[in-house]
This record gives C-alpha cells, structure tokens and sequence, in this order.
C-alpha cells in the first residue's frame, strides 16, 4: 500500500468529503484505497461477506458527475461498508444465515437506496451475528469477524462486521442495525462510534427483520460528525414503512459542528443512571467512565445521579419480546419462494420440505430463540410472558420519562466490560444476553443512544465506549453533545484513540498485533 | 366416503332438532391496489381475472421478501368502516392488526396480518328476508380487516386436494388482496327456514356490498365467500350440539343446500347414536354434499400478537360521520322503494328477492329496460338456463346484455324465440346480443315482400282456410301463421304476419 492510500484510509468521511469537493482527491482513488485495504488485512479481520464488484464502476462515475459540475451530497463519492442484514440489489444479503446464502433482493433496503441517492460508494456487505441474534459475531454463519484491537478477541455483535470495518480503517463509513444494543456495543469494544435513531427515525424498509418493535438502523463511524453526516443521508420519512416518524429532522451534521464548537457544558445536566453501572461492570469500564464523569463536570455539567428501578427487568422482557417477533419474522424462510431449499431424502410434503430447510438453514441460536419466541407466544402463556414483557417495557418508558425529567441527557457505559475473546460465553447463552444488559433499555422505550470511545481500560488496553441516551426525537442532541465530549477526550487523553490500535494504518506496529495479520 | 353419508328427511330433522347456524362471509374489496402494498388488486373493478398470468401481481411485500413491510391501504380502511356501519355496527376509534401464524404455502410470511382482539367494527345487527315476506333478524358480532391468501394448485393425485398430490403450484396474485371478514353471532330461531335464512343472509351481504360499490361480489370468482356454521341442538335440550364449519360454499343456491345437508347429514348421526365431529368440511358442489376437511378445535393456536410493523388503525369521528352519511339506503327500505316503482305483485317481488336478482333486476332497469320485461327475462329465461347448469344467474350474462335483448324484442327487431337464441348465444360466449344477432342472423324478416309471398302461398295451399278468414272466422289465421313462421324459419314477427295475413285474405 502506498503512503497516500495509507494518508486516505486514515482520514474521516468528513475529510475525505471535504478533499472530493476541493478535487484533491478522486472517490476512484479513495474507494482503491479502501479496496487495497480490506483485500490486505480483511483476511484475518473478516468483517466482510462480500467486497462489491461495483464499487470502482460506480466512484467513477461520481468522478463523472463531480467533473460535469453535479451538485452532490458531501459524502458523494465516499465508500460505505452495508450490514449484511440490509437489502442490496447488487450484492448477496444474507443476514448472517446459511439459509439466504447466495439471496440476491430484487429490491434495495431505503437506506441503500439512500445511500446511492446521495452517490456514496457501496463497498460491501459486513458480516454479522445469524440475522442479528448475538453479541459476538459468533453466530455468524459464515465464521465470526476479529476484533482489529486483538484478533482473539469478538469485535461485538450483532454489528461486529460494520464495527471493525471502520475500526481497521477499511472504510470510513458503515451502516448497522440496533435492537438491543448492535451498533452501540460493537463500537464500545472496537473504539468506534455508532449510533442507535430515535425508533422511527431511520426506515426499516429491506432491514431483514429481527424484531420489529426494537429494530432500527443507523450509523457507524470513527467520529461523531462521520456518523451524523451519514445519519444525515440515511434518515427521515419512508412511506414504505409505517412505522417510521413524519417528522422534519433538523441536520445532525450541523448538530454535531456546533458541539464541537462547544467550550462549555455549563447548564447541561447529565444523569448517570444507577442501574447501569458498578457490580457485574469490568474496572477498567467503570474507571473510565467515572474519569468521563469528572471530565464533564469539570467543563461546567451538571451530573446528577438517577435510578430506573425498572431496569432490572429490562433483560427479561427484552428476551421475550425479541424472540416472540423473531419467531415470527423467521417464519417466511420456508424454501418456497426464496433461499435455501433442502429436500428429505427421497422428497417429501411440503412441510417436511419446511422442516428439513429450517433445521439445516438455521444456527443454533436462531432455533434456541424461535423457540423461546413460539412458546412465549402459545396459547394460555401469552398473558405470562408477552403480555407481562409489554408491561415492563411500559414501565422502563416511563423510567426513562421520569429520568428525562431530571436529566437533559442520560450516560452510561455502553457495555459491561471489554472485548472478550471467543468462545468465552459461546456456550452460556445467559452471559452473552447480560452483555447488553446497558443498551436494551433504549430499544425498549424507542429513544435514541449514541455510543463513542471514551478511552481504554487500564488492565487490558481495550478499548471501552460511553453511551449517551436522550429523549425520543432528540438525536440531534446526541451529536452536540457527542461532539463536545469527542473534543474534550481528545485533549485529555490525546488524539483519536484508534491510533493506540495495532492496526493503526500509519502505526509501525501493524505486524505486531496479537495474532498478527501480516 | 361423504357421498354415501345417511341422510335424515329434512322435516323430521327439523322435528327432532333445532338447527344453530353461525356464518362468516369473507368479502373481497375492489380497491386498486392490495391491502399491504401497491400491488395491482385482482379482485378490484378494473382487472379482469381471466387474462391474470400467476404470479404477475406481487410486489416483494405480497410474497413477504426479507425486509418488506406492509402498509395499510387507506381506501380498504374506509370501504371497511362503510361496511361495518351498513351492517349497524360500531367502529372502533382504534382497531389494530394482528398476526395470525401458521406456516402455509400460500401464506407468503407463514402469518397473516389479520385483526384479532380489536377488530375495526363489532356489535351489528341486520334484518334479512325469505320466501313469503318472513324476516329474521341476524346478529354481527365483528367486521374485521385482513389480506387474503394465494392460491394453490395441486397436479395429480384424484381429489385436487394437496393430500396425494404429486406436486403444487402456487400463485401469489390473489395473496394481500384486501379482505373483511364478516362473522354472526350464533342464529337460532330459524328451524325449518334455517337453510333459506343462510341463503337470504348472504344474499343480503351481497346486495349491501354491491350498494356500497366496495366489491364486486362475485361469488363465483370467490369475491364473496361463504363459510356456514351449522350445529343441531335435540329439541328441549337446551344444549347446542358440535358444529361443523363448511368452507368455502360459493354460491347463494350452495347456502341453501349446504345447510340443508348438513342438517340432515348431522341429524342422521345423531339419530343413529353418533357424535358429530368438530371440523372443517369441504362443499363439492356437483354432487351437493360435504366431506371432512381437517379436524378444527376451538383452541387452534394461531400465537396472535399485534402486528408490530403496523400502527393502531385510527380512524377519526369526522371520518366515520362523513362515511355514515354517504352511505346508501338500507337493503330493506330498497326493497319497498323498488317494489313500488317496478310495480311488482308482492309475490312476483319476493320471487325476485328469493332469487336473489334484485341487483340484476334494477340494473337491467337502470340499461333501459322496462320492469316487466327484466324480471321476466331475469325470472325466466336466465334462471332456466342457470338451473340447467346449476349456476347463479348472475354469473351467465350482464344485466346490461339482458336490458339489450329486451329493448330489441320491444323494438320488434327480435321475435321471443329469435331473442332467447340471443341470450344462448351471449351466454356461449359469443359477444354482446347486437353481435350474436349478426352472427347467428336472428334479425327479423320485416320486408313484407317475403312474408306476403310466404303468406300467399300459405294461403293457397289451404283453400278451406282462407275461407273461414273470409267469412270472418279471424282465429283460423293461427294455422296461416305457423305455415309462415316456419317457411321464414322463425325469423318473422308474428303480429306482422297476421295483420298481413288478414290484408291478403280479406283484400
């Protein structure tokens, strides 16, 4: 790799936009760049399930436009890695499941559609845990992605592919799905930015569907202003989904300039909630998180603590909701019209046919949840566990109603502890759900959570992420203040943190990160 | 097999038994586009079913592609709240969608977006009229919307069923096409008129939803579906017995009959110290019986939750008044406004009303035709021919073709006979009546050239007649006529011949 492809892959979407514009660089020269680097060190990370055979074809084409005096967007032209469980015309969309493998859309998601609106250059589809169910990647069917922080260990999930695909430097940009904490996690332990919309906010239209009450699209980024311009692209009105907001969205690039502009919180009152902290949380987590709490009151914010009794049933409702939607949402891959078809031996009926399919077709996961999800929803249990689940969802609404009430913006960390490494709670199902014990309260209630590194942990050197909630439609408060807290961590701590990463592209130490990738 | 089944006389089963009925009549509306998406809709008025390719109407929402989501069509929304309220039901100010999973081929997701605990309309009431001017007055218990489901095919095996078959085809054209399911309340009180109380209720579903112009309510395309529920409770029991629900009866005359067997089929049983099955059953129409379909308990669990990727249905107070007031009149207050503008004898009117022909009637009026003439062309010749085919008389030919066919007999063009040609070729399928006419060369032979030389030469042959004509005996023109009529092969007006018949003889 040449040292101004090493210049470009280090840059933000933000600065790569601005050199486009200024035509100091082609989106040709920017998206070979990104493609030389995941074909360099995507082998050992594997964040991706498919690199785009388009994507040169279509920077050209931007080149083209931009030469003609086109007016575009400004991320017209920068590369943009797709989760796998979004619809691509162009490219497999496999949701991370053996049974699509190979699935072609004849539509694209209207996020993708967004996205090639707006000219940016789809460069491939991430890998992630088997249609979203997982904290690790783990369940991938296609194997799991490696954290670039240390190759032994999970890079979050469900979104781990989106996560360190940006964290590698192979693309600036990426797209993620959250229904209990897929985007904010995987950036916590990657040292990444993601962000979870205002449910609503982002439509769902061609996001394969997990659960449909918490699933949302959004942003994944190394900056706060990267993931605001493209959340900028992605977001607003979808007919095609009727689920999503009617509202006119101020811009969040905007939002975020000006709280990087920001030399005081002085009158901002922060909440740090009770519940989601202290035992079960790794040291080296809480320890940064209390530095981050120092460092914002020093800069003039309020902190004042809150509790969310709630909470505590958070997990619980939230594993059954999910299941009792996914159960259903799964119930279309039968082998009729679409996927993967296993025939019985010696044929058979049609629902033998069915059953045979979903059995080879499905991970281990999958089928744990679906039955989880079946028997919440039987007969004469509906009232115990869905109905109890919708409950205590209403019940963390109105926590968070009641904290909002105290607080301006709610934090947290945004996972209980570092990156573990494989295999670690592969087998505890119930270890593996607690890791989202910070981020599902968001889902539940539909607000909006920003996740961004807030430094590494003393004991492993990992990465750790800070979680910002606010209320329903106030994401552009997200990116205010997201973007002030960036700048303020960057003069504390110094620059971006990725540059501690071994894979940092400009680092010398590229061939000595555990595990290696050379 | 069913064919065989004992069957009780119907009287005596009526004597032992109380039948109970329970319907629920699906109606297909004829929206443009699907419940769900903007799919074209097979069933609405601008689509002509018979030049539909399979699966040539889908949308990635009507086959349930990952990532697709449904949303509400408006119009279904409104043409159901108009239904509900003809049928003097409630609209509740928030209704929901619910899933109803099962995994089914022809269920594109393995659920269906139906509504379940809080259907858009609940609690109406209509009135319903048989033979002999009777009524009975039928409870609703709840309208509700849903999408339908698509259609299967199965190649081989002997029954069409997709038990024995050898493989299945499946169109997903029909599948999102916008449904409201209309369900009773259970009907008692109906004895010996039960299977024509069946048949006059759907007749009257029929007749509100063709009033309202929300489907097009042919039965034989399946627009409207019928599913009867029927139980016997033994006399003095007070117990009501095991129901059976026979699905898809898919014409007004099939509810009469299905209703019928089955009273008499689950009497018999009875009677004989058996135990009726709770089950679906399957309407074979040719040879008017029910076999069993699959066992049905009523705690099928079908794991119903609201329907996460839809919002509450909403519709505000000024939308339902707006909708109320623009609804047309009531079946029953039609009925005595048509009586008294056709001028029809209480019976003549209740054996249309019987015959279910209201509609064809006042359309066939509406064309140009007069009264008289459509209810006897409807009446007569119409319903011979679908009694001969054991179809509804609406199927054969449009009231327009009908009010056609009279205004050329009143117009002299077609003679009674030639004109019941007309109509055998319009049903045949050979083009409008003006076509068939021309076709088949059915016109009346008007030049008084031909008739005077068939007239004259009839005449000459029977010397004897001409003269009683002469000697004023008018009615022995008769045999004249019948010579004629037949040497012009019957393409002559009667009336003409016979006043030329009179000129010639007596000039």
């Amino acid at each position: 790799m040449n040292s101004m492809s090493n210049e470009l892959i280090q840059l933000s979407a933000a600065k790569l936009s601005e050199k486009l514009v200024k035509k100091e660089v082609s989106a040709l020269e920017v998206t070979k760049a990104h493609l030389d680097r995941i074909e360099e060190v995507d082998p050992a990370i594997h964040a991706f399930l498919h690199v785009s055979t388009e994507a040169l074809k279509v920077a050209g084409e931007v080149d083209g436009a931009r030469r003609l005096g086109a007016k575009l967007n400004p991320l017209a032209g920068v590369p943009v890695a797709i989760k796998d469980v979004l619809c691509t015309m162009d490219m497999p969309s496999t949701a991370g499941s053996k049974i699509l493998e190979g699935w072609v859309p004849p539509y694209d998601a209207t996020v993708v559609k967004r996205l090639r609106d707006a000219r940016l250059v789809p460069i491939g589809k991430t890998n992630m845990d088997e249609f979203a169910m997982g904290s690790s990647t783990e369940h991938s069917a296609y194997g799991p992605t490696k954290n670039p922080w240390d190759l032994e260990r999970i890079p979050g999930g469900s979104g781990g592919g989106s996560a360190a695909a940006v964290a590698a430097f192979e693309v600036p940009l990426a797209l993620g799905s959250d229904t209990g904490g897929s985007i904010r996690q995987p950036a916590a332990v990657t040292g990444t930015v993601g962000m979870k919309p205002t449910y609503g906010g982002v439509s769902r239209y061609g996001a394969i569907a997990l659960a449909s009450s918490l699933d949302q699209v959004g942003p994944v980024a190394r900056s706060v202003l990267d993931a605001a311009m493209l959340h900028d692209v992605i977001g607003g009105h979808d007919p095609k989904d009727s689920t999503s907001l009617n509202e006119s969205w101020s811009s969040f690039t905007e939002a975020a300039k000006e709280g990087a502009k920001a030399d005081s919180l002085k009158g901002l009152k922060i909440g740090v909630v009770k519940e989601l902290g202290g035992e079960g949380f790794q040291k080296g987590v809480s320890d940064r998180f209390a530095a981050v709490c120092e460092l914002l009151a020093a800069t003039g914010a309020e902190i004042v603590e809150v509790s969310a009794p709630s909470f505590a049933y958070a997990i619980a409702a939230y594993y059954l909701i999910l299941p009792a939607e996914a159960s259903s949402n799964l119930a279309k891959f039968d082998s009729v019209r679409f996927g993967l078809r296993v025939n019985p031996p010696g044929g058979g009926t049609v629902e033998q046919v069915m059953s045979a399919t979903r059995e080879a077709g499905f991970g281990p996961e999958v089928k744990r949840r679906i039955i989880l999800g079946t028997y919440a929803l039987s007969a004469g249990y509906y009232d115990a566990y869905y109905g109890s689940a919708q409950k205590v969802r209403t019940l963390v609404q109105r926590d968070f109603q009641s904290a909002f009430g105290k607080a301006d913006l709610l934090i947290s960390p945004s996972a209980p502890t570092t990156a573990f490494k494989f295999g670690e709670k592969l087998e505890d199902p119930l270890a593996m759900y607690l890791n989202d014990v910070t981020t599902i309260p968001a889902n539940l209630a539909g607000i909006p959570g920003l996740g961004l590194p807030m430094g590494l942990a003393e004991e492993d050197g990992l990465p750790t992420g800070l979680q910002v909630m606010a209320p329903a439609k106030a994401d552009a408060k997200l990116y205010s203040f997201g973007a002030t807290l960036e700048v303020l961590l960057k003069e504390s701590s110094g620059e971006l943190i990725l540059q501690d990463s071994p894979l940092y592209p400009g680092a010398n130490n590229a061939s000595s990160a555990n595990g290696g990738v050379k | 097999m069913s064919t065989n089944a004992e069957l009780m006389d119907f009287e005596k089963a009526i004597e032992l038994f109380e039948p109970v009925l329970g319907f629920e009549v699906h109606v297909e509306l004829n929206t443009n586009t699907k419940m769900f998406s903007d799919a074209p809709n097979p069933a609405s008025s601008q689509a002509e079913s018979a030049t539909q390719e399979p699966n040539t109407m889908i949308t990635p929402v009507c086959l349930g592609l990952p990532g697709s989501l449904p949303v509400v069509n408006e119009q279904a929304v409104k043409f159901s709240i108009s239904l509900g309220l003809a049928l003097g039901c409630e609209i509740a100010s928030s209704s929901r969608f619910a899933r109803k999973n099962y995994f089914y081929p022809d269920l594109a997701k393995n659920y269906q977006i139906s509504q379940y605990d809080e259907p858009i309309a609940h609690d109406g009431e209509i009135e319903v009229e048989i033979a002999g001017g009777k009524t009975f007055k039928i409870e609703i218990e709840r309208a509700h919307m849903e999408e339908d489901a698509g259609k299967l095919t199965h190649v081989g095996g002997s029954t069409g069923r997709i038990q024995g078959a050898d493989y299945s085809l499946v169109d997903y054209n029909r599948a999102g096409v916008p449904l409201v399911e209309i369900v009773t309340k259970i009907i008692q009180g109906t004895n010996e008129n039960a299977p024509e109380v069946g048949k006059a209720y759907v007749a009257t579903i029929r007749e509100i939803v063709l009033a309202l112009g929300i489907s097009e309510a042919r039965m034989e395309r399946g627009n409207l579906r019928c599913d009867a529920n029927v139980s016997l409770s033994p006399r003095g029991s007070g117990k009501l017995g095991t129901r059976t629900e026979t699905k898809n009866v898919n014409s007004l005359r099939s509810v009469d009959r299905a209703v019928r067997y089955e009273i008499q089929r689950q009497a018999a049983i009875i009677a004989a110290g058996g135990t009726i099955v709770q089950e679906t059953r399957h309407w074979h129409e040719d040879t008017g019986t029910t076999s069993p379909g699959r066992p049905k308990s009523d705690a099928d669990d079908y794991r119903y939750f609201p329907e996460p990727d839809l919002l509450p249905v909403e519709p505000s107070a000024s939308l339902i008044q707006e909708l109320k007031n623009a609804l047309p009149e009531a079946p029953a207050k039609r009925r005595s406004r048509l009586k008294a503008d056709w001028g029809f004898s209480e019976l003549e009117f209740q054996d249309v009303v019987n015959a279910g022909l209201l509609n064809e009637i006042e359309q066939t009026v509406q064309a140009g035709a007069s009264p008289a003439q459509s209810r006897k062309w409807w009446m007569g010749e119409v319903s011979r021919i679908a009694n001969a085919k054991s179809v509804d008389p609406s199927t054969l030919v449009s009231p327009k073709s009908v009010a056609e066919i009279v205004k050329l007999t009143e117009s002299g063009e077609l003679t009674d006979r030639l004109a019941r040609q007309a109509l055998e070729g319009v049903i045949a399928g050979e083009g409008t009546p003006t076509e068939v006419v021309a076709k088949r060369g059915l016109k009346v032979v008007s030049d008084d050239g031909a008739l005077i030389a068939a007239i004259d030469e009839a005449l000459k042959s029977q010397p004897d007649v001409l003269e009683k004509i002469k000697s004023g005996k008018i009615q022995a023109a008769g045999a004249i006529i019948g010579d004629v009529m037949k040497a012009m092969q019957g393409k002559a007006d009667a009336a003409r011949v016979r006043e030329l018949i009179l000129e010639r003889a007596t000039g």
